[in-house]
C-alpha cells in the first residue's frame, strides 16, 4: 500500500512538470549535458535548455570562472548548429580563450552595448530569434519583470539565454530557471608537481526550479566537464617555492 | 516615347523672396545691388523700379537721382543659386529629374510625368498656381527641347505648352535672345536686322558658322533637338522607387505606418520579382509647408521581406516631424543586390539555424543601437595578446587560420593592464605575492614565463613575461612582467587578465 502511495505521488509530480513545460527524456534521444553527476539536480534529470539561467558573480575572478562555465556549455549547444550572442556593456571577454572550452570565437558575435538599459533590449530581441543557439548577457541588475519577459521570450523560441550579473549587491528574486554561482577553486597537480592545473571551480546550483540544488567542484578537462568527489581528508596547502 | 522637358523661369527670384520674408515691400520700388569697382550695380529689381527706368548694371547712385524712393538691399553673390536649389527640392514633388538653370530658372523633365495631374496644361498650371501661392512670380513652358522650352518660357506670350513636334513653328516668331546666344551675337544678330528667328533659320549651318561662331550652330540644332542636350539632375535618380501622394495630409503615427507599409509592400513586390532585395533605403516626406525630412536604414544582408525592413524603419519613426501634415511620402531603394537566399557560409546550418533570422536581428541592433556595437572576431597572425584576436567587419568572412590553443589565455583580459605590486625573489620567476587593489595574493602555484616579445614593426617597447599564478583562494591571474628583471627593484609587474 506504502508503495502505491509513493508511486501515485511520483505519478501526479511527472504530470506536474510536463505541465509545466518539461518534456520526459526521449529513450532514444542522447540528453546528457556532459555534466556528469550534476544533472541529477534538474528535473528529469535533464539539463534545462529553452530556459534562463541566472549566473551570479561578484568579482572578476568569479566572472572568469562563470564565464569558462558557460563557455563549456555553450560549445555543447553550439554543437546542434545556430549562433551565439554574447551581449555586455563592458567587455571584458577575450575571444581566443573561448576555443580552450571549445567554442569557435569565431562563431560568437560580440555585442557591446553603451547603456544598461539597452542591453535587456538586445538581449530579448536576441531571445526571441529561432536563430541563435544561445544568449549570454553580461549584465549588473535584473528586475523580476526583466526577467520575466526574458523568460517569456524564450518560451517561445526555445533558446537557451544565460544572464551573467557582475557585481550583484542584491539577491533578488527572479523567474529563472536556475541560479548558478561558480567560483574558481584550488587546481590540483599530481603530487609534488609545481604550475596550475586544469580550470577547477566550486559550483554551487542555489536554486533551480522542481529541482535539487547543490554544491559539486568541477574540472575542465579534455574539452569535458569532470566532477571531482575530494577526499575527505585535504592535504595541506603547499607554497609554492 | 518622345522626351519633353519643361522650363520654369522665375521672374522675380531675388525681389520675390524678399516680398516674401517682408510683406510690407509688396509692390515697392527696391532693388538689390552688388559691389563692382567700387561702385554699387543694381542686379535685380521689382516692376516698380523698372516703370522709374530703373534697369539692370545701373549704379545705385544714378538710380536714386531718377527714383527718390527707391529702397536698396545688399545682394549676396550666390544668393540665387540658394534659392533655387531649395525650389528645385520642392519641384521634386513633381519630376525626379531636376536641373538648376542659373541665373534664375530651373529645367525639369517631364517626361512621364504630366498625365499625374491630368495633362500638360494642368500639370503646368498647378505649378504655377503652387509657387504664385508661395510668392513667386513664374512663367514655365513645356516643350520638346530644353532649348525651345528655355525660349518659350522667357519670350513667347502665348502658347506655352508647345505640342509635339511644334517647337520649331513656335520658336519661328521669337527673338534671338530665345536660342541662348551670347551677347555679341545677339548685338550682331540686331546690327544685321535679323530681330526674329525665323529670319534666320533658314540660313545655311555654313554661313552661321562662318559669321556668328559655332556655339550659336550648337544652340539652334539644340533648340530643333537635332543635337542631344541632357540634363544634369540635381538628385541621382534612384531606380528603385516608389511614392505615396496622400488625398488629405497625414500626422498621425498609424498614417504614416500604413504609408510606410504601403510604399513597402509595393517596393518589396518590385524587388522580389526581380531577384533583388535591399542593403540600404530611405524614406521622405514632404510637408505642407515645403519642407521635408528623412530616414536612412541599412541591413548587413539583401533583404526584400516587408516585415523586416518596416521594423528597422518602425525604431527610428520616432524623428518624424509632420508638422502640419505629411503630403507625400517617396521610398527609395538607394542600394540594392542580389538575394542569396540562404547564407549558410557562416553559421554551418545543421538544424535550424535560420541565419537570415540572425542577420535580420543584427539589423534591427545596428539601428538602434548602431553597427560599431556588433563585433566579431578572426584569429590574428599576431602574438601580442591585445592584437590576437582580429575585428571582422562583414560577419561573413572565414578564419584564414586556426585558432591557437597550444598556450593557455585568460577568459578575462583587461583592456588595459593594470600596474600591481609583485614580489619575486629570484630572476624569472614567479612573484611570491602581489598586491592588486589594496588586496594581498599568496602565490601558490605558477607556470611560466611565457615571454611575449612586442611586435617591434608596430610599435616600440619592453617586451612582457607572462607567469600564470594561482592564490591560496584558487584564483587565476595573468600576471607579466615588464622588461627584464633587474635587481634595482624598480621592476614594472602588471595584472593583464583572469583565468576561468
Amino acid at each position: 500500500m506504502q508503495a502505491t502511495k509513493q508511486e501515485i505521488i511520483d505519478k501526479l509530480r511527472g504530470e506536474l512538470l510536463t505541465w509545466e513545460g518539461f518534456k520526459p527524456p526521449q529513450p532514444g534521444k542522447n540528453n546528457h549535458f556532459g555534466l556528469g553527476t550534476l544533472e541529477t539536480a534538474f528535473p528529469n534529470g535533464v539539463f534545462p535548455t529553452g530556459a534562463i539561467h541566472e549566473f551570479i558573480s561578484s568579482s572578476p575572478e568569479d566572472t572568469a570562472a562563470s564565464g569558462g562555465f558557460i563557455a563549456g556549455l555553450v560549445q555543447k549547444l553550439l554543437s546542434s548548429g545556430g549562433a551565439c550572442l554574447w551581449i555586455s556593456y563592458t567587455r571584458r571577454i577575450y575571444p581566443p580563450a573561448l576555443k580552450l572550452f571549445g567554442v569557435d570565437p569565431d562563431r560568437v558575435i560580440f555585442i557591446d552595448v553603451p547603456l544598461q538599459k539597452d542591453v535587456l533590449w538586445v538581449t530579448e530581441e536576441a531571445l526571441k530569434c529561432e536563430g541563435v543557439a544561445t544568449v549570454i548577457c553580461e549584465t549588473k541588475d535584473l528586475s523580476f519583470t526583466e526577467s520575466q519577459r526574458l523568460q517569456l521570450a524564450v518560451e517561445k523560441s526555445h533558446v537557451t539565454g544565460f544572464v551573467l550579473r557582475k557585481d550583484v549587491r542584491k539577491m533578488n528574486t527572479t523567474a529563472c530557471v536556475a541560479r548558478w554561482q561558480i567560483r574558481p577553486v584550488r587546481s590540483q597537480l599530481r603530487m609534488g608537481m609545481p604550475g596550475v592545473g586544469h580550470p577547477r571551480w566550486q559550483v554551487e546550483l542555489l536554486k533551480v526550479r522542481n529541482g535539487k540544488p547543490g554544491n559539486w567542484t568541477v574540472e575542465w578537462k579534455r574539452q569535458s566537464f569532470q566532477t571531482i568527489i575530494l577526499p575527505s581528508i585535504k592535504e595541506p596547502a603547499r607554497r609554492y617555492a | 516615347m518622345p522626351k519633353r522637358f519643361a522650363s520654369i523661369w522665375f521672374r522675380h527670384l531675388l525681389t520675390d523672396w524678399k516680398a516674401i520674408r517682408q510683406p510690407g515691400l509688396k509692390g515697392k520700388a527696391y532693388v538689390f545691388a552688388e559691389p563692382d569697382h567700387g561702385r554699387m550695380l543694381i542686379t535685380a529689381l521689382t516692376d516698380a523700379a523698372r516703370q522709374y527706368g530703373v534697369t539692370e548694371g545701373m549704379t545705385v547712385a544714378d538710380a536714386r537721382v531718377i527714383a527718390p524712393d527707391l529702397q536698396v538691399f545688399d545682394g549676396k553673390p550666390g544668393h540665387n543659386l540658394k534659392l533655387l536649389t531649395g525650389l528645385a527640392e520642392w519641384c521634386l514633388r513633381y519630376t525626379p529629374l531636376v536641373q538648376l538653370d542659373p541665373p534664375d530658372g530651373l529645367l525639369l523633365d517631364v517626361t512621364g510625368c504630366a498625365h499625374l495631374k491630368g495633362g500638360e496644361k494642368a500639370y503646368l498650371q498647378e505649378i504655377v498656381s503652387r509657387l504664385k501661392a508661395l510668392g513667386y512670380d513664374v512663367r514655365p513652358a513645356i516643350a520638346d527641347t530644353i532649348g525651345a522650352a528655355w525660349g518659350v518660357a522667357r519670350c513667347a506670350t502665348s502658347g506655352l505648352v508647345v505640342p509635339e513636334g511644334g517647337h520649331r513653328n513656335a520658336l519661328m516668331p521669337l527673338p534671338p535672345f530665345a536660342l541662348r546666344l551670347s551677347m555679341d551675337q545677339l548685338l550682331k544678330l540686331r546690327n544685321l536686322g535679323l530681330h526674329q528667328i525665323s529670319s534666320f533659320i533658314h540660313m545655311p549651318d555654313t554661313v552661321i558658322r562662318r559669321r556668328f561662331g559655332k556655339s550659336m550652330v550648337l544652340r539652334l540644332h539644340q533648340a530643333l533637338g537635332q543635337e542631344p542636350e541632357y540634363l544634369f539632375p540635381l538628385k541621382e535618380p534612384v531606380s528603385y522607387t516608389e511614392r505615396l501622394e496622400c488625398l488629405e495630409p497625414v500626422k498621425t503615427r498609424p498614417a504614416i505606418e500604413i504609408a510606410l507599409n504601403n510604399l513597402l509592400e509595393r517596393l518589396c513586390k518590385r524587388l522580389y520579382g526581380e531577384g533583388l532585395g535591399l542593403r540600404s533605403a530611405a524614406l521622405t516626406w514632404y510637408r505642407v509647408d515645403g519642407k521635408n525630412g528623412n530616414i536612412t536604414i541599412g541591413t548587413n544582408h539583401a533583404s526584400n521581406r516587408v516585415q523586416h525592413i518596416f521594423k528597422l524603419f518602425f525604431i527610428k519613426l520616432d524623428t518624424v516631424a509632420p508638422g502640419l501634415g505629411i503630403e507625400l511620402f517617396t521610398l527609395d531603394a538607394l542600394k540594392t543586390e542580389p538575394v542569396s537566399d540562404k547564407q549558410s557560409e557562416l553559421w554551418s546550418a545543421k538544424s535550424g539555424a535560420d541565419s537570415e533570422e540572425v542577420a535580420e536581428l543584427l539589423d534591427r541592433v545596428a539601428g538602434r543601437i548602431g553597427n560599431a556595437a556588433i563585433n566579431r572576431y578572426l584569429p590574428g597572425e599576431h602574438y601580442w595578446p591585445e592584437r590576437t584576436p582580429k575585428p571582422d567587419i562583414s560577419l561573413k568572412e572565414k578564419p584564414g587560420s586556426e585558432w591557437r590553443t597550444d598556450k593557455p589565455r585568460p577568459m578575462q583580459l583587461l583592456a588595459h593592464p593594470e600596474p600591481i605590486e609583485a614580489m619575486a625573489l629570484t630572476p624569472d620567476y614567479p612573484p611570491k605575492l602581489f598586491i592588486w587593489k589594496g588586496v594581498q595574493h599568496i602565490i601558490v602555484g605558477a607556470d611560466g614565463p611565457e615571454r611575449i616579445e612586442r611586435e617591434w614593426w608596430l610599435e616600440p617597447g619592453e617586451h612582457r613575461d607572462y607567469y600564470i599564478a594561482e592564490d591560496e583562494a584558487g584564483r587565476r591571474y595573468w600576471l607579466y612582467r615588464s622588461g627584464h628583471y633587474n635587481a634595482a627593484n624598480n621592476q614594472h609587474w602588471y595584472l593583464h587578465g583572469f583565468f576561468a
